[in-house]
């Protein structure tokens, strides 16, 4: 007799995204299974890889990294362009490093332009990234929805005491929010209750459940991100089923485990090796727990990542 | 999996006569059920009701032991699908592979990590457990030579990979007291390798492409009463053994299918020549239920994140991991260097610490034990307020080792500024530091230039 494969029997289904315009369109979500669960149900949209540019050159990243992007660092249109054309991006997450009034602060007005000046370069969707408080953000993403209006970007982020500004530029020039949540799946949900009540349609919402990296509480976000596919795929559970959007360059970047040199840490091997690994298993944890869009830094983790996701696929 | 301690009960005397220890018979049930004590500690019941009980509560994934001695490794007894259920139980082991045509220098260097390589870890020591030797020249000679060979030079436990019967039969026979694990039973040799495992008793791996021919091959080895198995199923395509792995594990758990109620084993670097590729597979199969992943390199680059991976998933997802209440040091700090103070969860430690090296101000950490809770939680739950801290800061004997009485304290619990000052005395100020561990080295640079 042949084995009858166990099939769990899904009833939701995740929300079909799109980013971005015309030919720079991509589409995410619409999975019925959980991730690569291929043989339970459907994964029609492949999770994207967004390669991270920043607006103002990195100072704080190591020359394992650097070195790739040494000649654009300082121009964010050539960086994402060289990102799409060498790296294989699937679209862009454009780090607003300058707005942070612990530093340079910037004014929206300059955020906007930069933001908009790197769109038009680019035939990938473009998602932004703001720093600072969220005051702060918010006033620019305010701007940024403004000066790209209709163009469909996804923009970071808002919170359950701050989405009120965002929210009603998103709306007005119709874009799409990052909703991010502590780790909770009820903080998340009750987000995305107060985004969809205040008029912002649930197909314009991607969560972002502030994700760790590998040695520093990546099981947390693992375990969040499992219980809000099983709330959204096994019980329906409408506010749970938006996808997913995980922030993991800046995360693994910062640890010591990826910036030491083997000089310094013999018996953790090669540093280069090491930070791609890093990289990638910390991408690979959240694609399996359900990210939708990994925001990625070193060229080597996002062709393994990318070949990952084409051979589960 | 297991039978309710009311299910239990009904197959009890239900005399209460204490003789197991307990007062009722339904609070032995009741233990019995949560797995706490056998159900053999009731004298009374016949052997077949021990016997059905005893097989009931297995787990749904059979306990395998492979080796022998203090190194030997326990897979399987898994008991749930996703980690925020329950715990899983035996994390996976790693082991590293040699092949009998490799270089002596090979084969003793790989022994020697498999042997050394231990990365301590929030209290943890993580470790590799075994090395798996591939006959891969088909000789017998040879092969026997080198298992010799790792056999001295390690006390870990052995995978033996041969598809030649007679090869496995020799190393099995010869090496049966170090119970190695025996790769593999197949449906061409599966009678032969009854045999070898029945007489030496070492476990043995059941391989197959499909869930047909594994399932023939586990019913006929339970069949001759053999549990110790470790299944090996797939064609080492990584999407096909991707779902070969959770369609086993589910239906060991949701179908109680006993005869994939085995740990599994998986070889990743066969599904690539790609090392840093095998390593990102291997991760996938730590989170997605492989019990032994065999490594083709010990290379520590690829070793260490992996191993750190399995610490991750395979911790108690209810409890907090929690860091030693202790005064870290971070650089080479001294008299003057600053003192700051947070809790034992440890992320936050870890965030904390990272970011005070980051800063490459030297600074005194002061890690306080609140049960492996954040600063706030703590705060919110009476474990982190002044009374308590200014005990530990003494307790703590910061004090002798710093002429500058200043505690920085998480921004946070600024509000704990006064009447941890009162508290403190001795002539401590306490200063408010930032809220965010990003904010932390701008803050040290700062505050060590006042």
């Amino acid at each position: 007799m042949e084995f009858q494969v166990p099939k769990s029997t899904y009833t939701g289904i995740i929300n079909l995204v799109k980013l971005g315009r015309g030919d720079a369109t991509v589409s995410i979500g619409g999975e019925t299974a959980l991730p690569f669960y291929t043989f339970e149900g459907e994964m029609p949209n492949r999770p994207i890889v967004a390669v991270e540019v920043q607006d103002r050159k990195p100072s704080d990243w190591p020359d394992v990294l650097t070195k790739y992007y040494s000649d654009v660092l300082d121009d964010p249109v050539r960086w994402a362009k060289k990102s799409i054309e060498k790296y294989g991006a699937d679209a862009i997450c454009l780090r607003l490093t300058s707005i942070d009034p612990n530093g340079e602060d910037a004014g929206p007005d300059e955020a906007a332009e930069i933001t908009a000046a790197v769109r038009k370069s680019i035939s990938k969707p473009l998602i932004i990234y703001g720093t600072g408080p969220l005051e702060k953000i918010a006033e620019v993403m305010n701007k940024v929805s403004e000066k790209n209006s209709g163009e469909n970007i996804l923009m970071g982020w808002v919170e359950e005491d701050n989405y009120k500004t965002a929210a009603t530029a998103a709306i007005k020039y119709s874009n799409n929010l990052v909703a991010l949540n502590p780790l909770d799946v009820n903080i998340a949900k009750q987000l995305n209750i107060l985004l969809t009540q205040f008029g912002l349609s649930s197909d314009k919402i991607v969560m972002d459940p502030s994700t760790s990296a590998l040695g520093y509480g990546i099981e947390y976000c693992y375990s969040a991100m499992e219980r809000l596919k099983i709330a959204a795929l096994l019980q329906n559970d409408k506010m749970t089923q938006m996808p997913v959007i995980t922030d993991i360059g800046p995360e693994v970047w910062k640890v010591k485990e990826v910036r030491e040199s083997e000089e310094n840490y013999p018996e953790w091997g090669y540093q280069e090796e090491r930070a791609i690994n890093w990289e990638a298993i910390t991408c690979g944890s959240m694609l399996l727990s359900g990210s939708d869009i990994l925001v990625m830094r070193h060229p080597g983790a996002i062709s393994l990542i990318k070949e990952f996701i084409e051979e589960l696929m | 999996m297991a039978l309710s301690g009311l299910e239990i009960f009904k197959k009890l005397p239900k005399t209460n006569c204490k003789d197991c220890g307990f007062p009722t018979c339904l609070a032995f049930a009741m233990q019995v059920a949560a797995g706490k004590v056998g159900v053999e500690k009731c004298p009374h019941i016949s052997e077949e009701v021990k016997k059905e009980l005893m097989e009931a509560s297995l787990p749904p994934i059979l306990k395998v032991e492979i080796g022998a001695g203090e190194d030997s490794i326990v897979v399987g007894e898994e008991t749930v699908l996703f980690r925020h259920d329950r715990t899983f139980v035996n994390q996976n082991a790693f082991a590293v592979t040699v092949e009998d045509e490799d270089e002596a220098g090979r084969i003793e260097e790989v022994a020697r990590r498999v042997n050394d390589i231990a990365y301590e870890r929030v209290g943890e020591v993580l470790t590799l457990d075994a090395v798996c030797i591939k006959n891969k020249s088909g000789d017998k000679d040879k092969f026997m030579e080198v298992v010799e060979k790792v056999d001295s030079l390690t006390k870990k436990p052995l995978i033996l990979v041969s598809k030649d019967t007679g090869t496995l039969k020799c190393a099995a026979e010869a090496f049966k007291e170090k119970k190695p694990l025996i790769h593999a039973a197949t449906v061409d040799n599966v009678d032969s390798i009854i045999n070898i495992t029945g007489e030496t008793g070492c476990p043995v791996v059941v391989r197959g492409e499909t869930f047909e021919d594994v399932r023939t091959l586990t019913e006929k080895m339970g069949n001759s009463g053999i549990k110790n198995i470790v299944i090996d199923i797939g064609t080492r395509n990584f999407k096909n053994d991707f779902y070969n792995q959770i369609v086993l594990r589910k239906s060991a758990i949701e179908q109680k299918n006993r005869l994939f109620g085995y740990p599994t084993i998986v070889f990743p670097g066969e599904m690539t020549d790609n090392i840093l590729k095998e390593t990102l597979m291997a991760s996938v199969f730590v989170a997605k239920y492989a019990s032994i992943v065999v490594l083709s390199n010990a290379n520590y680059q690829n070793i260490f994140p992996l191993m750190v991976y399995r610490q991750n998933i395979y911790t108690d997802p209810r409890m907090p991991m929690q860091v030693e209440q202790n005064i870290y040091k971070i650089g080479n700090p001294g008299g003057n260097s600053p003192v700051l103070i947070t809790t034992n969860f440890s992320l936050t430690y870890f965030i904390i610490s990272g970011e005070v090296e980051n800063s490459k101000v030297p600074s005194w950490l002061l890690v306080m034990d609140v049960e492996g809770q954040s600063v706030l939680t703590a705060w919110a739950a009476g474990k982190f307020v002044p009374e308590m801290i200014a005990r530990f800061v003494r307790e703590s004997g910061i004090a002798d080792k710093v002429n500058k009485k200043e505690l920085v304290i998480p921004g946070y619990v600024a509000q704990l500024k006064d009447e941890l000052e009162e508290e403190l005395e001795g002539g401590w100020k306490v200063v408010v530091g930032p809220r965010e561990a990003g904010e932390v080295p701008r803050f040290l640079k700062e505050y060590v230039a006042w």
